[in-house]
């Protein structure tokens, strides 16, 4: 059970990781200084989540790995973050439909996670699940601001929608991990979750005049370590300075 | 730029029993985003429980031209301030 449970928070810790990397890409570069404060901030939510789930996961591993070392220091392959918190944030809409898709996500699994059968996981949740709502709070209201905007920003949106929605399937899938850990009570079960995000989705989709495509080729692969190309650049910049100044802290 | 994001004026809570105090102002497009926005510049260090903001050009300043003439004639009337009472024991902090 210990090795499905590890393997399970990797996923989560990963997925955290990985957005809230790509997120703080934004630092300094936002289009407004209130939002070049808003994106750390959101970036931050993720990564202090990861840095909880990494610091569980090396205590049910048992082989003495700390959060640094299970994020920093593991090879793109040992990665298992779904593939759409890797994609690059291209533009703003593409940013923030990238957040509001993972936090729609996340929310309902924190809420279901707050009855978890583990005293640590419904710690972590409970932080946790507040954080998504604002996320979603502040990456819906630019979604229905971008897509129901100007002739440019709806025309950015829709491509977003259209290039990050066969990405969304990811969430819902079930490792073998993910399985035994929901058939404990441990995690929830990710697939129950669609009819809950269908609805925050919808119901910020029909405010922002956005179509949600039919998905018939959903892209899958991060949690088996099968990443984009994008994934190593991302790496390379995340590991940087753990590889170079081994077992550094400040 | 300012045209498509005006400029709002942010007031928090610190606590309950506390009345809002002006903190700083923002750029945002509408409310709903100025509310966020407050909330992401202004709140990050647990500065509050509760938000306003007030699109600047809603607020009328006296004018420091007149500041004299408005607030000069207050000064020599000392019989304004309650402090020629003895606050009887019983009553306890005031």
């Amino acid at each position: 059970m210990s090795q499905a449970l590890f393997n399970a928070l990797l996923e989560l810790g990963d997925d955290h990781l990985i957005l809230g990397h790509r997120v703080s890409e934004w630092c300094g570069h936002a289009p407004l200084l209130e939002e070049d404060l808003a994106m750390p901030n959101m970036a931050l939510d993720n990564i202090g989540a990861s840095r909880n789930i990494y610091t569980y996961a090396g205590e049910v591993e048992g082989k003495g790995r700390d959060e640094d070392q299970l994020a920093y220091l593991r090879l793109d392959r040992e990665y298992k973050n779904c593939l759409l918190v890797e994609r690059p944030n291209e533009d703003f809409a593409h940013t923030m439909l990238k957040q509001l898709y993972f936090a729609a996500f996340m929310e309902p699994y924190w809420q279901a996670a707050l009855s978890s059968t583990d005293e640590t996981i419904r710690g972590i949740a409970g932080k946790a699940v507040k954080e998504m709502a604002y996320h979603i709070r502040h990456a819906g209201e630019w979604v229905i601001r971008l897509g129901d905007g100007t002739d440019e920003s709806a025309k950015r949106m829709q491509a977003a929608v259209e290039e990050m929605t066969p990405y969304v399937e990811e969430l819902f899938t079930m490792s073998a991990d993910a399985k035994a850990c929901a058939e404990k009570g441990i995690l929830p079960d990710r697939e129950a979750l669609r009819a809950q995000w269908s609805q925050t989705i919808s119901n910020i989709f029909d405010q922002a005049l956005l179509d949600l495509p039919e998905v018939k080729f959903p892209q899958l692969g991060g949690r088996t370590g099968h990443h984009g190309e994008e994934m190593g650049f991302l790496l390379a910049q995340l590991q940087y300075v753990q590889r170079a100044y081994p077992g550094m802290s400040w | 730029m300012s045209k498509e994001t005006p400029l709002w004026e942010v007031f928090v809570r610190p606590r309950n029993g506390l009345s809002h105090k002006h903190c700083g102002s923002l750029h945002a497009a509408d409310e709903v985003m100025a509310l966020q926005a407050a909330r992401d510049t202004y709140t990050r260090r647990g500065e509050g429980l509760s938000i306003w903001v007030v699109p600047s050009k809603s607020i009328f300043a006296s004018d420091p031209d007149q500041t004299a003439e408005n607030f000069d004639p207050s000064v020599d009337k000392v019989y304004r301030h309650p402090t020629f009472y003895d606050i009887p024991d019983e009553v306890g902090h005031m």
